[in-house]
């Protein structure tokens, strides 16, 4: 009797759990659905606006005068490659290198600091890296330069490059690095050739969302790199980039230049995608650290 | 071991103290091995015989915090004599641990080779012959032969500690120490790998740390038992088993604690 009676509630108790779940999972599904609906909708707005204004010239040729039909926004693809590659050497070893420092020599003091600055120098606003490009480069030089941007760039890319290395190194486990030793290799040896290594294509992801990063910044350019009508001339002019142009263009008053603009932003949007496409690709194809 | 004591000693500990921070780990071990044989080390959790084992091809010093004292003689040569490099020890004095752990991201074929490649040894033919070798030795050349390029992670955990073992035996160190290499490892492993220690013990030394006694008395020649720390016997492994000299040593191997 009593069994029976404990059971029947069990069993009242098991009908309402069932309900609530549902309800859950159906609240935790409509939360999925209205954060993934901005990026749809932008991609499908950029898409729309910026299809038309996509043709060959854009990429090849320089801006025309206002009022004329045609030409282009090439120097700002040219301008963006330029700034992404200079920032990507300096960036992306030393992100590298201050990774592997706190994976692997990071002990005391020294380390607690360094990845509390690096954790810091992550969430600063990007205007202030502007500023101190500026004031480092821009001030001294007394103008405006490629080369001031891609500090400002590759300062942002350090922190994202440096975390994910530290993390990715911290995952190789230690055993792994031991059996290393055992074998007689020294320590530099089994940190560069095996941990580094074992773990190139978890960084890489690093790598290219850093990239990604850099490629849309457009405040740290705003007062560095500032912004030309004309092909890039070299390290220390000012030189065009796609997120300064399409900025331009975009406050300005004419049909065309908003065309454009949406064109430099739906290749920027597309760029940013190929390459979080490609990074997935790599990590697919390297099989991960098994404990 | 008397009957052992005309054979040539190859590894010898004189005093072997090892400690972790404050925490005095192995103290005062007098422990030596002949030339090809193996030699088990039993005793309880935490009694000191993984520390002293790290300590014969100097791997507890690279634990922060760590300090040891005393000689290890290699040959009759102290490896913890001043200005030894460690790297050229671990190269006499291979290693395989509890865990199998093939280098990630790197092929069956790359992991035998890592050793002598890393070292500088690029020539492809002998790289060749010394992973076939290796591989053969370790019992997994037929198991992995037509595979070598797939990631040596791809293996199951008893071929993983194969083509650990093969690993360590590709820079043919004249001794291997061996962790609890079966501890992970199902009994039909557990099995292959104590065959191959039989086979191993005609070219090379094993010195292997064991949980299992029954594996002890099966492979080993002799047998040292530790115990918080200390070394508490030290014999052969038939009279250790049937004739132990200290009660404590006698009290473990019955079962009456540990």
């Amino acid at each position: 009797m009593m069994i029976s009676a404990l059971r029947d509630r069990l069993s009242v108790r098991d009908v309402r759990r069932t309900m609530v779940n549902r309800l859950m999972l159906t609240i935790l599904m409509l939360a999925s659905v209205v954060a993934i609906f901005p990026l749809i909708s932008v991609l499908v707005y950029v898409i729309q606006q910026g299809w038309p204004a996509l043709n060959r010239d854009l990429f090849l040729l320089l801006p025309r005068p206002v009022g004329e039909v045609g030409g282009g926004m090439g120097h700002a693809f040219l301008g963006t490659l330029i700034l992404i590659s200079m920032a990507s050497a300096v960036g992306i070893p030393l992100g590298i290198g201050v990774g592997l420092y706190l994976s692997e020599y990071g002990i005391g003091k020294i380390a607690v600091w360094l990845r509390f600055a690096i954790d810091l120098l992550a969430s600063t606003p990007s205007i202030i890296i502007g500023i101190f490009a500026y004031a480092l480069l821009v001030v001294p030089l007394k103008h405006f330069s490629a080369l001031a941007g891609s500090l400002a760039l590759a300062i942002m890319m350090i922190p994202t490059v440096a975390r994910t290395t530290e993390e990715l190194l911290k995952l190789v486990p230690i055993h792994v690095r031991e059996a290393g030793l055992a074998l007689g290799l020294s320590r530099r040896k089994v940190i560069l050739r095996i941990v580094l290594r074992g773990s190139i294509g978890g960084i890489m992801t690093g790598v290219m969302l850093a990239v990604a990063r850099a490629a849309g910044e457009t405040a740290p350019l705003l007062f560095t790199a500032f912004n030309t009508s004309f092909w890039p001339k070299g390290i220390f002019e000012p030189i065009a980039s796609i997120p300064v142009q399409i900025y331009n263009y975009a406050i300005s008053p004419y049909d065309d230049w908003h065309q454009k603009a949406w064109a430099g932003a739906l290749v920027l949007v597309l760029f940013v995608l190929l390459l979080n496409v490609m990074t997935r690709l790599i990590l697919q194809r390297k099989p991960t650290v098994r404990e | 071991m008397e009957s052992s004591a005309s054979e040539k000693v190859i590894l010898k500990a004189i005093d072997l103290n090892a400690w972790f921070g404050q925490v005095h780990a192995t103290r005062g071990i007098h422990f030596q091995a002949a030339e090809n044989t193996v030699n088990a080390l039993i005793g309880p959790s935490g009694c000191g015989k993984s520390t002293f084992i790290r300590c014969l091809n100097r791997l507890h010093e690279e634990i922060p915090g760590t300090r040891i004292e005393g000689q290890v003689l290699l040959n009759g040569e102290d490896i913890y004599t001043k200005g030894i490099d460690p790297v050229s020890v671990r190269r006499k004095i291979g290693m395989v641990f509890q865990k199998p752990n093939p280098f990630p991201s790197m092929s069956i074929f790359d992991n035998v080779a890592a050793g002598l490649k890393l070292a500088g040894i690029n020539k492809r033919s002998l790289l060749i012959e010394v992973v076939e070798k290796s591989l053969r030795q370790a019992a997994l050349w037929e198991e992995v032969k037509d595979k070598l390029k797939s990631p040596g992670t791809m293996l199951s955990g008893g071929q993983q500690q194969r083509l650990c073992i093969a690993r360590a035996l590709a820079v043919s160190p004249p001794v291997l120490l061996m962790d609890e290499p079966t501890s992970a490892l199902d009994p039909i492993s557990t099995a292959k790998i104590e065959e191959l220690l039989i086979e191993l013990k005609k070219e090379i030394t094993i010195v292997i740390v064991t949980h299992n006694m029954q594996q002890a008395a099966r492979v080993s020649d002799t047998t040292a038992f530790f115990l918080m720390g200390e070394l508490i016997e030290l014999a052969e492994t038939s009279q250790m088993f049937t004739n132990p000299k200290d009660n404590r040593t006698e009290d473990y191997i019955t079962g009456r604690f540990g």
